[in-house]
């Protein structure tokens, strides 16, 4: 049934499930989170069906389950895993540890409320918490895109050495079902060589992983990383050229995507399941003749400062929305957004609404309102409930 | 047990429910395991301020909002370590921490061995449903290995997790095992529990009636265990590894003195934490 592409009703999850299938991982250590579980689900339903020949192992928390990915990721496998809030949080530490060796596991993260108080609604906060652990973090807003996604994360984290974390949100991406293009095996298996992890465990490198380093071996392999975080987003751009051309969708650029942006005076900047709302929303405004557009950021870390400074420049209004809150801080979208045009000439008014945050529904009708009110606001540093 | 101060009218087992309605699956054996710890709490007049329960994650771990008394409805597989610091905060409070098996036994597995260890004055009562139930039906650290399910066809192969043997080798103070189904039997085993000082386990077989339908089963394969409990842990550990699983009742009580904070009886904070890490 792989031979082909197929058309299937599938929820966020299960798209995300048929991306890993379609990537052959060795090794899937998981534990189950609400919302992510479907996704440990329909795997577990591949492997008992021998259509995927993964290991799935079922540790005993999620810092157990990082623990064996990265592992399995040093011994030269391809590693899956999947989380969510609470479970991502749990991993914090491992994180870094999986950055920090190099490993090139792809993970998914279902973005969900963390506690407390106990919430299971969409919101980023869990993984923008985990924006300098040293993973690539990508962000959907489809099943479709989520499917995509997995496939390119692959081959980005096994050609960048980089861990790599795709995101979508709770229930809005990861319960809804709709039609989705899984593609070929074969189309997969061109598209992605086999994993070919130089430095591994294996008794004949004779190579171990994570001794003690003085302080500059410890400098140098920080500067290893950033320097392979900066080889992101030109492996990330061929990428999605090369995924685009084999998969037939528009993959736009496969780093930040601009819609109706054309002579806009205002562009609403986010990112996930927002950026459909926003775009209807847009859709109502430019036909009432208003010069509204999106610009949404689907690479998040390494956050593409260049490409968000050239989408922005010379534009007079920008509207942030952040469904996440940092407290200190306000909106994280809001103020990366706010240092990446730091200093730039014809930089925009920049504005930050925590339109989403806590999972609360945001609908068109809210962003046209949200979009009114900048006509009469006063640009500030700090991030607004709306 | 600590400083209880008996109500002056007792209350009835009714009136230490919040008035929360349980989102437990009709037949779960959690809401017979509710009814006995207010049972429990009234049968023993302790005022609903003078107690705290404290929990973890997963379907059982949603107790405390159904109690009157103190809740803390923490963090997924902490629950212990919760409970551990709200009773050497406030020693002056029972101490009640609940939770299931995937909560206190795997992620939390860790804190179980080294509460027993510790031996605070507190009751744990794990309402051991043998499967991961909040996200529908994987296998817990107690699922039989050979459990067949859709996540798990052929079952797991992992031998099952011993949680009273191994309360009893890690120090645990007093260990029963209960039924949800046995009211009065599990209501006594609580009351005794939260009398006898130091760290108490109570596993409570609590059936899931969704994901573990096999164990409506339970009811009838329970029993009362043929002798009286033991205060030789030796004896104890051979009677509970030889047994079926299905012997209830009290099957320990150690007289260990419960772990007593150094600060207490006038002692000074600083030396004593001096001494404690020696420094």
């Amino acid at each position: 049934m792989d031979d082909k592409n197929q058309r299937m009703l599938l929820s966020g999850n299960h798209a995300v499930a048929w991306g890993a299938r379609l990537c052959r991982p060795q090794v899937c250590p998981v534990y189950p989170i609400t919302p992510q579980t479907p996704i440990l689900e329909k795997i577990t339903e591949f492997v008992t069906a021998g259509e995927m020949q993964a290991e799935i192992i079922t540790p005993e928390s999620e810092h157990s389950a990082m623990a064996a990915s990265i592992a399995a990721a040093m011994t030269g496998t391809r590693v899956f895993t999947a989380t969510s809030s609470q479970g991502l949080l749990l991993m914090h530490e491992l994180l870094h540890w999986a950055a920090g060796v190099r490993s090139s596991i792809v993970m998914f993260n279902v973005n969900r409320t963390i506690a407390s108080p106990w919430g299971f609604w969409p919101d980023q906060t869990d993984s923008m918490a985990q924006r300098d652990t040293g993973w690539i973090q990508i962000y959907t807003e489809s099943g479709q895109e989520s499917l995509d996604a997995v496939i390119q994360a692959f081959k980005l984290a096994e050609q960048v050495k980089l861990p790599t974390m795709i995101n979508h949100d709770a229930f809005y991406v990861s319960h809804a079902v709709e039609a989705v293009e899984v593609p070929s095996q074969q189309s997969v298996d061109d598209f992605l060589p086999a994993i070919n992890v130089e430095n591994r465990l294996d008794p004949e490198i004779g190579q171990s992983v994570g001794s003690n380093a003085m302080q500059e071996t410890y400098r140098r392999a920080r500067q290893d990383l950033g320097d392979a975080m900066d080889d992101v987003l030109h492996a990330k751009i061929e990428i999605s050229h090369e995924w685009e051309k084999i998969c037939g969708r528009d993959q736009h650029g496969g780093i930040v995507e601009r819609y109706r942006c054309e002579e806009a005076e205002l562009v609403i900047v986010t990112l996930g399941s927002m950026c459909g709302t926003v775009r209807e929303a847009i859709d109502v405004m430019r036909d009432q003749g208003r010069a509204v557009g999106l610009l949404k950021v689907k690479l998040f870390r390494p956050f593409p400062i260049t490409m968000v400074r050239e989408a922005l420049h010379g534009v007079p209004d920008v509207l942030v929305l952040d469904r996440n809150f940092s407290p200190g801080l306000g909106g994280v979208l809001h103020q990366e957004l706010r240092s990446a045009l730091y200093g730039m000439e014809k930089a925009p008014n920049i504005y930050g609404y925590l339109a989403g945050a806590g999972g609360v529904n945001v609908s068109p009708e809210k962003i046209i309102e949200y979009a009114d009110t900048i006509e009469d606001a006063v640009p500030s540093s700090e991030s607004i409930w709306i | 047990m600590s400083n209880i101060t008996p109500t002056e009218v007792q209350m009835k087992p009714a009136e230490y429910k919040s008035g929360v309605t349980p989102i437990w699956c009709p037949g779960c054996g959690d809401y017979s395991v509710l009814l006995e710890i207010t049972k429990a709490l009234s049968a023993m007049a302790l005022k609903p301020e003078d107690v705290a329960v404290v929990s973890g994650i997963g379907c059982s771990s949603r107790i405390p909002a159904y109690l009157k008394t103190y809740g803390f409805h923490g963090v997924h597989g902490r629950a212990i370590p919760l409970a551990s610091g709200l009773k050497v905060a406030r020693p002056d409070l029972t101490v009640i921490c609940a939770g299931g098996d995937g909560d206190g036994f795997s992620i939390g597995g860790n804190h179980f061995l080294h509460a027993c260890r510790r031996n605070l004055d507190i009751t744990y009562i794990v309402m051991d449903n043998q499967v991961y139930g909040m996200t529908k039906g994987q296998a817990s650290p107690t699922t039989e290995a050979d459990w067949d399910s859709v996540l798990m066809p052929g079952g797991t192969g992992i031998r099952p997790f011993q949680p009273l043997v191994i309360a009893l080798a890690s120090g645990a103070n007093f260990v029963a095992r209960a039924f949800s189904g046995d009211v009065a039997g599990t209501t006594d085993t609580i009351i005794e529990a939260i009398r006898h000082p130091g760290f108490s386990f109570v596993q409570v077989l609590s059936p899931c009636v969704t994901f573990r339908p096999d164990q409506k089963l339970w009811r009838k394969q329970v029993r009362k265990a043929p002798v009286e409990y033991t205060t030789d842990p030796s004896t104890a550990a051979r009677r509970i590894m030889t047994d079926d699983g299905f012997n209830l009742g009290i099957l320990y009580r150690g007289d260990r003195p419960p772990y007593t904070l150094k600060t207490k009886n006038g002692g000074d904070k600083e030396s004593t934490l001096g001494s404690e890490f020696q420094i």
